[in-house]
């Protein structure tokens, strides 16, 4: 399990699925925001390029972005989160994903840290 | 960062700010707190379901006093504080700001009269330049001191007056905007029963080093949890007060800015002491005549919030940008995102439909009635 999930410099995780790579923010990431209040998902099917802001999401104080970790397209949007969004100060590893991608190349993703490798960078 | 920061004020409550686990966080050239492990939305929450402790130490208090007598000194203070200084009586207090030549707004402050001064508290942001301004305009019979040994606290929400009694039992007496020194065990609290929060509570500047102490004491009561700036911000907007220097600054005139209210009839035109203030010319003519542009509460009509600088349109086509959002975000008592901005007058009649430009699309926005929430003060 723990193989099949990377993290990026931007506190997404991005988990293995079958051909296609689930996206959503680590918990530290979350607790940085505090209570979210609004999400905004992008549509399915969108082509996406690397860094793309694709997701926007609010606290009660201020809006960040997530970006496409790789190019791909977007296939799948886990919507309910738009009516829900403190879901993601909830379970921002599981529940709370924002979207699934297919990417061109599944091996681009051995550029991102690991579990351990995530641990360390965020101290 | 470490840089950063070590550059920054401590106000003195900053050791139960770490104390408390806050997340801190450089504002107005302080570290504050920004909120605590109970989160902005909770704090909120709490503040208007029980009491919450806010450290606004980081204002600026600073005490009026002159050598010809109080009645010299409210007429010295109202030739650049367009409000009747004269006629607040003591132990009051009273909403003032500063205006500049052009009839824009330097600062906006509390004024209480102690009996044998005035007490003035400023936003941290402007405060040096306030007690430049004062003591450049302000005639020499005025002695103008800041007050730095005193900590300022706010206690707000529904528990507030129950909560403070018991370490002041005076405080049940007072009405909203009263301003009075009570001595507890020989030392003199300074208590307005006022806030920022559009709920009934009180502004507490009591001696730096007893602060801490005092803080303590009141979050280790059950109805109290303390409160950092981001719910300070979210319960403001909600109660639709202003936030200097985001929807008031040196361009709005207090007309534009809806804060005319704080401009009583006697400083008007037809008024015994009107004008004779710093851009009164501007401001007397707009009470008269009307603005062309105005701050307005706003209610986006979907779930995304709207913050500071989101532009508005009249329709979802049109090319031309009519106003802007001054504050605005997620309310928590409400429910919903709630803003401030500012629109011509043909488009702030409460009911008004407009269009706010975010992230490239245009979202309808509707001009509403301000405060959001019905605010609870205890008149």
């Amino acid at each position: 399990m723990a193989a099949d999930i990377k993290f990026t410099e931007e506190h997404e995780w991005l988990r293995v699925e079958d051909d296609l790579i689930v996206v959503g923010i680590t918990e530290h990431a979350a607790e940085q925001l505090g209570d979210v209040v609004f999400v905004e998902l992008p549509e399915e099917g969108t082509t996406v390029s690397k860094d793309d802001e694709v997701v926007v999401i609010e606290s009660v104080k201020a809006a960040s972005d997530i970006l496409a970790p790789l190019d791909g397209e977007i296939v799948e949007v886990n919507s309910p989160l738009s009516d829900d969004p403190g879901k993601v100060g909830e379970d921002p590893m599981g529940d709370a994903w924002f979207f699934k991608m297919k990417i061109e190349d599944m091996s681009a993703l051995n550029d991102f840290m690991s579990e351990a490798e995530y641990k360390d960078y965020i101290g | 960062m470490a840089d950063q920061t070590s550059a920054l004020n401590r106000t003195p409550l900053y050791d139960f700010h770490v104390a408390q686990e806050a997340r801190m966080v450089p504002f107005a050239g302080y570290e504050m707190p920004v909120q605590y492990p109970l989160g902005v939305m909770k704090e909120h929450l709490h503040t208007r379901a029980a009491a919450g402790l806010f450290d606004v130490s980081h204002m600026g208090q600073v005490m009026l006093t002159s050598s010809e007598g109080i009645e010299a000194l409210a007429l010295a203070l109202e030739s650049i504080v367009p409000v009747d200084v004269l006629g607040l009586k003591p132990a009051r207090q009273r909403y003032g700001i500063f205006t500049n030549e052009t009839g824009g707004i330097l600062d906006d402050l509390m004024i209480s009269n102690t009996g044998d001064g005035l007490f003035l508290v400023v936003n941290a942001a402007c405060k040096a330049e306030d007690i430049a301004h004062l003591n450049a305009t302000l005639p020499d019979h005025v002695t103008v001191t800041e007050v730095t040994d005193r900590a300022l606290l706010a206690l707000q929400g529904p528990a507030a007056e129950a909560v403070l009694a018991r370490l002041v039992p005076q405080v049940g007496e007072l009405k909203f905007m009263d301003s009075v020194r009570i001595t507890v065990d020989a030392v003199e609290w300074w208590i307005s029963r006022s806030g920022y929060t559009g709920e009934d509570g009180f502004e507490i500047s009591i001696p730096a080093d007893m602060a801490v102490t005092v803080a303590e004491k009141l979050v280790a009561m059950d109805e109290v949890e303390p409160i950092g700036l981001g719910a300070r911000d979210s319960l403001r907007l909600e109660a639709g007060l202003c936030l200097y220097g985001h929807d008031i600054d040196t361009t709005t005139s207090p007309v534009e800015g809806n804060i005319a209210w704080a401009i009583q009839k006697v400083r008007r035109w037809g008024g015994a002491r009107a004008g004779g203030f710093p851009g009164a010319g501007r401001i007397l003519s707009e009470l008269e005549n009307g603005v062309s542009n105005k701050r307005v509460g706003l209610l986006p009509q979907g779930r995304a919030p709207m913050r500071e600088g989101t532009p508005l349109f009249a329709s979802a086509e049109s090319a031309d940008q009519i106003g802007v959002i001054t504050s605005g975000g997620f309310g928590p008592s409400v429910e919903r995102p709630v803003a401030m901005g500012y629109l011509p007058s043909a488009y702030s009649v409460d009911g008004t439909e407009v269009f706010a430009e975010l992230r490239g699309k245009r979202l309808p926005v509707t001009v509403a009635p301000m405060p959001f929430r019905t605010s609870t003060y205890k008149r």
